[in-house]
């Protein structure tokens, strides 16, 4: 699991370009949105396609989201219950 | 019919302009066939959160919007007016990218919204606030005279006295691979290719520069923007009546400044135009900036300044003609069929 909350982190920095954040700026129970990381709507549709395309997941109900991509724990435990890949 | 004045400026190309007019610290490249711009830090005036999403054109075009309006005192323009010939390329290439990578699936939604052309004249309305008149214009090499265009016949025919108008360029990797497919770069630098092509294609860049144009003449004005014209065929005669519009003759031109490219495709046209013109001083631009559809901006930029200090630096003449007073200068431009004039007075 620890190994991919690393990689998450690794990836969103990557995919949504955030300069300046390295994954030792992010703690696995920081919100993502909002306050914490700071992201915003159009970030929550490239977090639906990283699980999509990494992992195999599509997110068919928009309204899960809010759950899932609360923090790197959330997103962690939600990948390894439901990945395909 | 009202004068129209540059009262603020800015630009970032190939040398370090961004700084201000300081020739002495420009660079002759020799040796590549395309030139990166030398760019200025975006954090200081851009958010983080804005600037992860932005592509260099638009960085670019936010950055000159931003200074040009600072010199001018900071107005409310009555409109935001943009020319680019690719616009934002660079995304657009990232988004088509992702279609084939992904087998048109897993579409991301960033580089798709900021792949328009309309992307930097949108993005710096949103960053001021401004919601006044915005528009692009996708023109070819005459993006920016069309821009000019629309601006001064606002300015001069209706009721507007500010208006931010700018040209913005990016390249792009498979951009710059296509135009090499079918020679639009060079496939190698000559030894003086732009005085005397030998070879097909231009040295090619990027930059973007913007212009604060308003009616009011004020202590820190460069120049009077007196007209522009575009056209996909210009003779003598046209030139000539063009000038007489404007109570000029072709002797009154002081300095002629035009876009020499480096290309033989191009060489004839820059032949014949500057031949009409055997007693004006000449300079020319893009052997410093490269050549992009916007390129007219760094002239533009670079005769403002010219025009205010009364002055050209050695690094823009190609003759070495000398005048008492540098009164009117006449950029001109051409690629592929289409030619750009813009006629400026000292004020």
């Amino acid at each position: 699991m620890s190994d991919l909350k690393e990689e998450l982190k690794s990836k969103i920095i990557s995919v949504l370009n955030l300069e300046d954040v390295t994954t030792a700026d992010i703690a696995d129970a920081d919100p993502l949105f909002g306050d914490g990381l700071g992201l915003d709507s159009i970030d929550a549709l490239e977090l639906i396609v990283l699980l999509d395309k990494d992992y195999g997941i599509k997110l068919t109900d928009p309204k899960q989201g809010k759950a899932i991509f609360e923090s790197i724990n959330t997103m962690a435990e939600y990948i390894t219950a439901n990945r395909t890949k | 019919m009202k004068k129209v004045f540059i009262n603020g400026l800015s630009a970032i190309g190939a040398q370090p302009v961004f700084e201000g007019f300081a020739p002495e610290k420009f660079v002759l490249n020799n040796e590549e066939t395309a030139f990166c711009p030398v760019q200025p830090s975006y954090k200081e005036m851009i958010a983080p959160g804005a600037i992860r999403r932005m592509a260099k054109g638009v960085k670019m075009g936010i950055y000159t919007a931003h200074h040009a309006l600072k010199e001018a005192n900071n107005p409310v323009p009555d409109a935001i007016i943009v020319g680019t010939g690719i616009g934002c390329i660079e995304d657009s290439e990232k988004f088509l990218n992702a279609i084939i990578d992904n087998q048109e699936e897993f579409l991301t939604p960033t580089s798709f919204i900021q792949s328009t052309h309309n992307t930097v004249a949108g993005q710096i309305a949103l960053e001021m606030g401004c919601k006044a008149y915005n528009f692009t214009y996708v023109n070819g090499i005459v993006s920016l005279e069309t821009s000019i265009q629309d601006a001064l016949l606002q300015l001069q025919f209706e009721n507007k006295k500010s208006i931010l108008v700018g040209g913005v360029d990016e390249t792009a990797p498979t951009t710059v691979h296509i135009y090499k497919k079918v020679d639009r770069i060079k496939e190698y630098r000559d030894d003086e290719d732009f005085m005397h092509p030998t070879s097909k294609g231009t040295v090619y860049s990027e930059g973007a520069a913007f212009f604060v144009l308003e009616t009011e003449k004020k202590e820190n004005s460069y120049a009077e923007l007196t007209a522009v014209y575009s056209s996909n065929a210009l003779s003598k005669e046209a030139v000539e009546q063009f000038l007489e519009q404007h109570q000029l003759s072709f002797s009154d031109i002081d300095v002629l400044f035009t876009g020499n490219d480096g290309s033989t495709q191009n060489e004839s046209a820059y032949l014949a135009f500057e031949a009409y013109f055997p007693e004006s001083i000449r300079a020319m631009s893009k052997h410093l900036s490269g050549h992009y559809h916007t390129a007219s901006g760094f002239a533009l930029w670079s005769a403002c300044h010219i025009l205010k200090n009364q002055e050209i630096p050695a690094v823009y003449r190609r003759n070495q003609l000398q005048k008492s007073k540098l009164g009117t200068i006449l950029i001109y431009n051409y690629d592929q069929g289409n030619h750009g004039l813009i006629l400026l007075k000292a004020c």
